[in-house]
């Protein structure tokens, strides 16, 4: 162990929170899996620093944050793309550089995404284990640093640097400025909407609300109409669903959401564009387009080839997708 | 029993759609039995009043070889006693500052505070599905005639340990947090602890009892 292997906020940016793959097998007493909102970029940045797929990264929203790194580390930022400086100088995105003891990492413009994700090389950022995993669950108050998001003065524990890995990916998609598309699989209730209800879902984008947040995105757009109105039994419900409340507004479940649900499901995100809704900011816009079960399995292997490339056939461990 | 996926990496097993004791017996004996098994590819599995949601990752397993797993499993299993589950006896303190909106319920239930206390204390309560945030248990079934709806604006800020009415289930809130039911008491016992395994006092299948303290 150095003395000191930490990093120290010095501006926390808009929201910025420690997350690993998500906390599993714990969802029958309502503890949530959390983990990153897009997983491919935080197992990139893992990749890019040498980790493995079970190290916790910085998820940084919209407005990154300052940081001083407090002993000689290797850092690398995947997904939204930032402007980067190590004590003002510039660093690429999506490679790894090294930084000494004292100097200042420093998020500035964001051109496209809403979140970038920082990873530090040797075992990354070694908050708690909490039932399993250090990600954040804002809405519950677990993991990361104590079960919220980091602010100014806080040090972060990492991991004492390791063996320096640099690594650069290639020929990266980076996500899309601003408007994306989103393939669904009919939802567990899609026989309780009207049949205009999915022609309009698949037909007529819709804008994420800024009243949205790392539990769910609230989707603006045309009514969605119920034929059936009867009271469900809450059962369980995945990321990437979209549930409809008496209110019409759909509402797209991200990282956070709660472990059981009890709205109609209209439709559901495939796995493999979850990194995509990941990526949507307030006033983005969502196409929704129709998907079979067997278009979403390839859809998710296409992925998982994708990163497969970009890291060189070492893709940061292939079971981590689910986060 | 049926099978439906709900997206690419959730299956929901629905062995029925009402709330009931037996039906949920089952479905806790069935979804301790899965999570039990280890399978290959799911991640978790999630037990509600009729249904137990399975989590999968997509490539490594799929609807048809999980199927096939769950009717073998589920074709193994003995009968299982309704009463199966731990008996909790939660100590309440009803009324005044704890409990809020008692007077309310027992406005809405045409009755004395002392007979809402009376009803919602005699009778032992199951632990149907735990949701919300950790470790809050759905309880049934409240006696119809104190089964008070949610109230129409919801707290911003519901005390941890505050135990509640929502029509037929009863709950207890682990943690503060914004709540809509109508608070009856509150209790000092632990209802999640994240630093315990497991974290939540209470499992699908137990049974509760409120003692007026």
């Amino acid at each position: 162990m150095s003395e000191m292997s930490a990093l120290r906020m010095l501006r926390p940016g808009l929201l910025t929170t420690v997350q690993d793959r998500g906390r599993w097998g714990h969802q029958a007493v309502g503890i949530a899996e959390a983990g990153p909102m897009d997983s491919f970029s935080h197992r990139l940045a893992n990749w890019l620093v040498g980790n493995g797929p079970e190290a916790a990264t910085l998820e940084c929203t919209l407005i990154g944050p300052h940081l001083e790194v407090l002993c000689d580390s290797t850092l690398a930022v995947a997904g939204a793309e930032f402007e980067l400086t190590v004590d003002g100088t510039h660093v690429p995105m999506h490679a790894s550089w090294s930084v000494r003891a004292g100097q200042v990492v420093a998020f500035g413009r964001r051109h496209q995404g809403a979140r970038a994700y920082l990873a530090v090389g040797g075992g990354g950022v070694l908050t708690p284990l909490v039932f399993g995993s250090r990600a954040t669950h804002l809405p519950s108050g677990m993991g990361g640093l104590e079960g919220r998001a980091l602010r100014a003065g806080d040090e972060l524990p990492v991991s004492p640097c390791g063996d320096a890995v640099r690594r650069r990916a290639g020929g990266l998609v980076l996500p899309s400025a601003g408007r994306a598309r989103l393939r669904v699989m009919p939802g567990a209730e899609a026989a309780w909407f009207a049949d205009t209800a999915w022609r309009t879902l698949t037909q007529v984008s819709f804008q994420v609300s800024p009243r949205s947040n790392r539990m769910g995105y609230r989707m603006e757009g045309p009514p969605l109409p119920l034929r059936r109105h009867d009271t469900m039994l809450s059962e369980a419900v995945a990321r990437g669903t979209v549930q409809v409340p008496p209110s019409g507004e759909p509402i797209l479940l991200m990282a956070d959401h709660h472990t059981t649900g009890g709205y109609p499901r209209i439709a559901h995100v495939i796995s493999a564009d979850a990194c995509v809704a990941g990526q949507l900011g307030p006033g983005d816009f969502v196409e929704w387009v129709a998907c079979g079960a067997d278009e979403a399995l390839e859809a998710l292997r296409t992925r998982e080839r994708a990163l497969a490339v970009q890291t060189g056939g070492d893709s940061a461990g292939g079971d981590a997708w689910a986060t | 029993m049926k099978c439906r996926l709900a997206g690419d990496s959730l299956v929901m097993l629905e062995l029925g759609a009402t709330i009931d004791p037996h039906l949920h017996a089952r479905v806790v004996q069935l979804a301790a039995a899965l999570s039990a098994a280890s399978l290959p590819g799911v991640t978790d599995v999630v037990p509600a009043y009729g249904t137990i949601g399975i989590h999968f990752q997509p490539l490594v397993t799929d609807l048809a070889r999980l199927q096939a797993t769950v009717q073998r499993i589920d074709a193994s299993l003995p009968d299982v006693p309704v009463t199966g589950g731990h008996l909790h006896e939660i100590p309440v303190y009803y009324g005044g500052d704890d409990g809020p909106d008692l007077a309310d319920v027992a406005a809405w239930a045409s009755c004395s505070e002392d007979a809402v206390v009376a009803r919602h204390s005699e009778v032992d309560y199951r632990v149907y599905v735990l949701g919300f945030v950790p470790g809050f248990a759905y309880l049934g079934t409240v006696d119809p005639r104190i089964a008070a709806p949610r109230r129409r604006v919801p707290r911003e800020l519901v005390p941890a340990g505050s135990v509640g009415i929502a029509g037929a289930q009863s709950g207890i809130y682990p943690s503060s947090t914004p709540g809509g039911w109508q608070l009856i008491g509150r209790t000092s016992t632990v209802l999640f602890d994240q630093r315990r395994t497991p974290g939540a006092l209470l499992a699908p299948g137990d049974r509760v009892r409120f003692i007026p303290v």
